[in-house]
């Protein structure tokens, strides 16, 4: 991959809880994701992928090793600027509970801009143009509640990528749909990552994973393949025979 | 796959030749099971012995004599369409067959098995879904039949990839459960004996 470093993760740990009951969600996990890949994640529940997907955005914080987004190691952020450094540069789409119900599209979309500080037109007029991204704009003053699943994924991807943010992160977004609207999900992650973001996803679903550069996979928070022909695989490979 | 029964559908669109119904089958399955043309001829020939086709006429100027459907073909013809593909006789599947050998066979590590052929099986789902987009963009909407008889042979290889992903899953966390509460009596089943499948599935 050519494009610039938006993600990195370099031996990431991460255990939750203490002593006798902690357990160990990750565990050395190193990988980057560039501008214009689509990496995706795949492994058993409780493998790891949403505890991967948090920690790479900066909602959780690593127990061992270091996160950086568009070049900054967020370790090193204080509380405020790693807020900011979230809002400016991450989006996150789940499976579902993506859109404040109260909020048209347009406003969701233009959400993260506003709470930023920019002026509410501007930011509405970036928002406008992230929903045309997505082949959305006719529904910019609609309320969630009054637009198919697939719809507010698609609203959902647009606030995730809107102005300068350009990763995103996504967990099972496509979980809630039927197969033919998860996939125009897919086809829109793909085309915004073609068009320069960075994405990460978690999916459980093979053909879903399969729009993706490089599909990874976690058991025990570890990765322990990659359709990836790097040099990491083989260096799994060797190490698994030996 | 019945070479016999595709060749007399596209014969009963319209009489042919050889050569032509070749690339016509490879057009409408997007080369996905490459003919060769012996194996053409060999089956136009055996077709006629049967007396399901017939020659339309005599050689052109290149010498290719086309073929139509006698009655009886179109009979054979719309029986086909008619009935189910038979899923009885299960092709002798390798992936299965290693993957129980595997299990049984000592000393092989079955889960990076599963990992492996999982990973490969992946990557042939990427490839054919970059085929998949690539035909998608060309032909947004009211895509031509040819197209559509591609992309619905894509969807066939991208469901098989995906149900065989999701057998190794499956495969994965059954062996993930058995490792932690192992069957009892399962290292008691007598070797020798004849009921060795319903001995491994006896709790
Ligand atoms: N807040 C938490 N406190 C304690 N343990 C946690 C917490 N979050 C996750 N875990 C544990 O960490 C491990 C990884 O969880 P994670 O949610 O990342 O798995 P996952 O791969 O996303 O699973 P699924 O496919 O079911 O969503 C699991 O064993 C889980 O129980
Ligand atoms: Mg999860």
């Amino acid at each position: 991959m050519s494009g610039e470093l938006i993600l990195r993760l370099d031996d990431v740990s991460r255990v939750h809880g203490e002593g006798a009951t902690a357990v160990r969600a990750l565990a050395g996990v190193t990988m980057d994701v560039h501008a214009g890949e689509l990496v995706a994640v795949m492994g058993p529940s409780g493998s790891g992928k949403s505890t991967l997907l948090n920690v790479a955005g900066g909602l959780d914080a690593p127990t061992g090793g270091r996160v950086f987004i568009a070049g900054w190691c967020i370790g090193d952020l204080k509380g405020d600027a790693l807020a900011r450094l979230r809002r400016r540069r991450v989006g996150f789409v789940f499976q579902d509970l993506n859109l404040i119900p109260s909020l048209t599209a347009i406003e969701n979309v233009a959400l993260p801009l506003e709470l930023d500080g920019r002026r509410v037109r501007e930011a509405r007029r970036m928002a406008r143009a992230a929903l045309q991204l997505v082949s959305v704009p006719e529904l910019a003053d609609r309320f969630p509640d009054k637009m198919s699943g697939g719809q507010q994924q698609r609203v959902a991807i647009a606030r995730a990528l809107v102005g300068d943010r350009r990763l995103v992160l996504a967990d099972e977004p496509t979980g809630a749909l039927d197969s033919h609207t998860g996939e125009e999900v897919l086809r829109v992650l793909r085309e915004r990552c073609d068009a320069g973001a960075a994405g990460l996803l978690v999916t459980h679903e093979a053909r879903h994973a399969a729009w993706a550069d490089r599909v990874i996979f976690l058991r025990d928070g570890v990765i322990v393949d990659s359709t990836g022909t790097s040099a990491v695989a083989e260096t799994l490979l060797g190490a698994a025979v030996v | 796959m019945s070479v016999k029964s595709a060749l007399l559908a596209l014969l009963a669109q319209e009489p042919t030749y050889g050569a032509r119904l070749r690339a016509e089958f490879e057009a409408r399955t997007g080369g996905t099971w490459p003919l060769n043309v012996g194996q053409v001829y060999t089956t136009v020939a055996r077709l006629e012995r049967d007396g399901l086709v017939k020659a339309a006429g005599a050689a052109d100027e290149e010498g290719r004599i086309s073929y139509r459907l006698t009655e009886a073909g179109r009979r054979e013809v719309a029986q086909w369409w008619l009935s189910p593909v038979d899923r009885d006789s299960a092709p002798r599947d390798e992936l299965a067959i290693k993957l129980a050998l595997a299990v049984t066979v000592p000393g092989v590590d079955v889960r990076q098995v599963v990992q492996t052929q999982r990973t490969a099986t992946l990557r042939h789902l990427q490839d054919l879904t970059r085929l998949k987009k690539h035909a998608g963009d060309q032909a947004p909407d009211g895509a031509g039949g040819a197209d559509i008889a591609w992309l619905l042979v894509l969807e066939n290889l991208i469901f098989s990839a995906e149900a065989e992903v999701r057998w190794l899953d499956h495969v994965e966390a059954m062996l993930a459960r058995e490792a932690s509460e192992p069957r009892r009596h399962r290292m008691d089943v007598p070797v020798a004996s004849d009921d060795i499948t319903l001995g491994r599935t006896a709790r």
